[in-house]
């Protein structure tokens, strides 16, 4: 009696050990997050007692004179990201259509990992096909394109006006597209899925094409997690480090065209960090890393945020 | 003039021909980039490339040291990390019901999920390199460790959740403690989603290069001593291919292949393993 208690006892100890070692886990994570953000704030502090929030508004760079101003690489990346995103939307939602609506069955499952591959190519080796592959070409054959004839257009034209080097923003941009198509994508497949086959079914019962099936019921009924899908993707291109250091040229300077050289925060971060000497230009760095880190968490906080209100919605139908 | 009907067959064709364009312009890019790495990597192939050490810029050598390196950071990574997130992933999906712990770990989680990776090397330096004033081995394998955590919480959590709960049930029903029902029943019920995650996770940090760049650094000789600077093959690549030199930019090439093709094997092997687990974004 007196032995069947104390093991017992014995095994409710491991039990609340087991369950506490587990939580230390989980608020592991959380304190790692803190102390990311502690890091980063401390690391800065040089750079925000000398300029403040101008900081976040002066187009100066100069190491020499000490001055230092994030705008040039807050605009490069926010360019960069947006352009890629106006590409990849429309290709991934037709991947994704293709996946869950047209595919054959058998093809279905290859033809999504193939896409999926897409996303595990190591980022560096984007950049590296982008520098001596797709640059080169880019420039011999299509930036002059772009240059005479877009460039000729009112409005949208001084943005597509420069020398064809390869390398620049809208280089960068394209390559950030499809590194970010296979994410947005398999996000958009996965949505897409989950309509009840029950709805669609029965607008395919009135009549409907294929195309108004989609348009019409599947788009309507999966929006707020399409939207996720994309801020996620959002979330990706804005932090992609290698890939944009090697083709966007490495330029501080504001310029007009897209064609020309620019600059974004993480390609700032990659070439310059190890080489800068003295505390402020480390410092002015490493804030670009907190802003950088600012702005995902905010459109990941979205993406995460619309994601589970869809999973909401599909646990009450069900 | 077109009916009604001519034009929503119209529309419907055009849409879907658009939707199939989307996936060729998919695979097309996919297709284009392994090629290219096969007609500059495997020429640059060598036996030197797995026999001799990083070179000076003009001359010739191999990769031996950043293979090692890499290697002995993404292991080490995988280790660290692996084991966190497996336990935190547990209470998450074991423990977690109520409370506001578990829905905030797992926020913070989606977004350390796909927070930029540079980011992480910033903190790892600010935190280790400067304390310690030098770059280092370790700095590297903790930056790789952090990124490997969420990845692994998240699918551990998503497959304790596919686990029937009568089986739970059944084993308390036999008088089993919660430690053992996870640790012998749950657990091992989940074991090949959880390992698909892991293999997604080696892949995923293996080639990773932005968290490395200031913490690992790089050396050109051969080290196994953890807490000095180590070569490792994604920085050596981002150096070698940025440079003039012609050796260099070849030697960039044959580790570009090397990287990917382990990825892309990784990559594979994971999902056609064991087929349930591809829910990691």
């Amino acid at each position: 009696m007196f032995l069947h208690e104390a093991r017992l006892k014995r095994q409710s100890l491991l039990d609340s050990l087991f369950r506490n070692l587990t939580r230390l886990a989980a608020i592991g994570v959380l304190l790692l997050l803190a102390s990311i953000l502690f890091s980063l704030v401390m690391g800065s502090m040089p750079a925000i007692h000398a300029f403040g929030f101008g900081f976040l508004k002066s187009p100066d760079w100069d190491p020499v004179n000490d001055k230092f101003g994030a705008l040039i690489p807050i605009i490069g990346t926010l360019v960069t990201s947006g352009i890629a995103l106006l590409i990849a939307i429309p290709v991934s939602f037709g991947i994704a259509l293709f996946l869950t609506e047209l595919s054959p069955r058998a093809l279905r499952r290859p033809l999504g990992v193939a896409i999926e591959l897409l996303a595990g190519i190591p980022s560096i080796i984007y950049g590296m096909w982008g520098l001596f592959v797709f640059a080169p070409l880019f420039a011999d054959h299509i930036e002059p394109w772009i240059s005479d004839h877009i460039g000729a257009l009112p409005y949208i034209g001084p943005f597509f006006v420069g020398p064809p080097m390869g390398i620049g923003m809208l280089t960068a941009s394209i390559i950030l597209a499809i590194m970010v198509i296979p994410f947005i994508s398999s996000v958009m497949r996965d949505v897409f899925d989950v309509v009840p086959a029950m709805l669609k079914e029965s607008a395919y019962g009135l009549g409907s094409t294929t195309w108004e099936v989609v348009m019409k019921i599947v788009l309507p009924y999966t929006k707020v997690g399409v939207a996720g899908g994309i801020m996620l993707g959002l979330g990706r291109a804005l932090g992609e480090t290698m890939a944009v250091t090697f083709v966007i040229g490495n330029a501080h300077e504001l310029s007009q065209s897209l064609l020309n050289p620019g600059n974004s925060i993480s390609s700032a971060l990659a070439n310059e960090f190890t080489e800068a000497v003295g505390e402020l230009y480390t410092s002015s760095l490493i804030e670009l890393g907190l802003i950088l880190f600012f702005i995902t968490f905010v459109v990941l906080s979205i993406a995460r945020f619309m994601l589970y209100k869809l999973g909401q919605r599909e646990g009450k139908a069900s | 003039m077109f009916n009604l009907y001519t034009k929503r067959r119209l529309t419907n064709a055009i849409g879907l021909s658009i939707s199939v364009a989307a996936m060729a312009f998919g695979l097309f890019w996919l297709c284009w980039i392994l090629w290219t790495l096969l007609d500059h990597g495997l020429p640059a192939m060598t036996p030197a490339v797995f026999a001799k050490m990083t070179p000076p810029p003009g001359s010739s050598g191999g990769l031996l040291n950043a293979i090692y390196g890499s290697i002995a950071m993404t292991l080490g990574g995988t280790l660290i990390g692996t084991p966190i997130g497996i336990m935190a992933g547990t209470y998450l999906a074991e423990f977690g019901h109520r409370g506001w712990l578990s829905p905030i770990t797992r926020f913070i989680n989606d977004i350390l999920l796909s927070a930029p990776s540079i980011v992480i090397g910033l903190f790892i330096y600010e935190v280790y390199v400067v304390r310690l004033k030098h770059f280092s081995g370790w700095a590297g394998t903790l930056a790789l460790a952090i990124i490997v955590i969420p990845i692994v919480i998240r699918t551990t959590e998503n497959m304790l959740r596919l686990v029937p709960s009568s089986l739970r049930e059944a084993a308390a029903a036999l008088g089993a403690p919660q430690w053992k029902i996870i640790n012998f029943v749950t657990l091992r019920a989940a074991r090949a989603g959880i390992i698909t995650g892991v293999m997604l996770a080696i892949a995923r940090i293996s080639g990773e290069t932005a968290p490395l760049l200031f913490t690992a650094l790089n050396n050109q000789f051969w080290n196994k001593d953890m807490s000095q600077p180590m070569a490792n093959l994604p920085v050596v690549i981002f150096q070698f291919a940025m440079s003039p030199y012609e050796d260099w930019q070849k030697l960039a090439w044959a580790g570009a292949l090397l990287i990917t093709f382990s990825v892309l094997t990784l990559n594979i092997l994971a999902r056609t393993l064991f087929r349930q687990g591809n829910s990691t974004h």
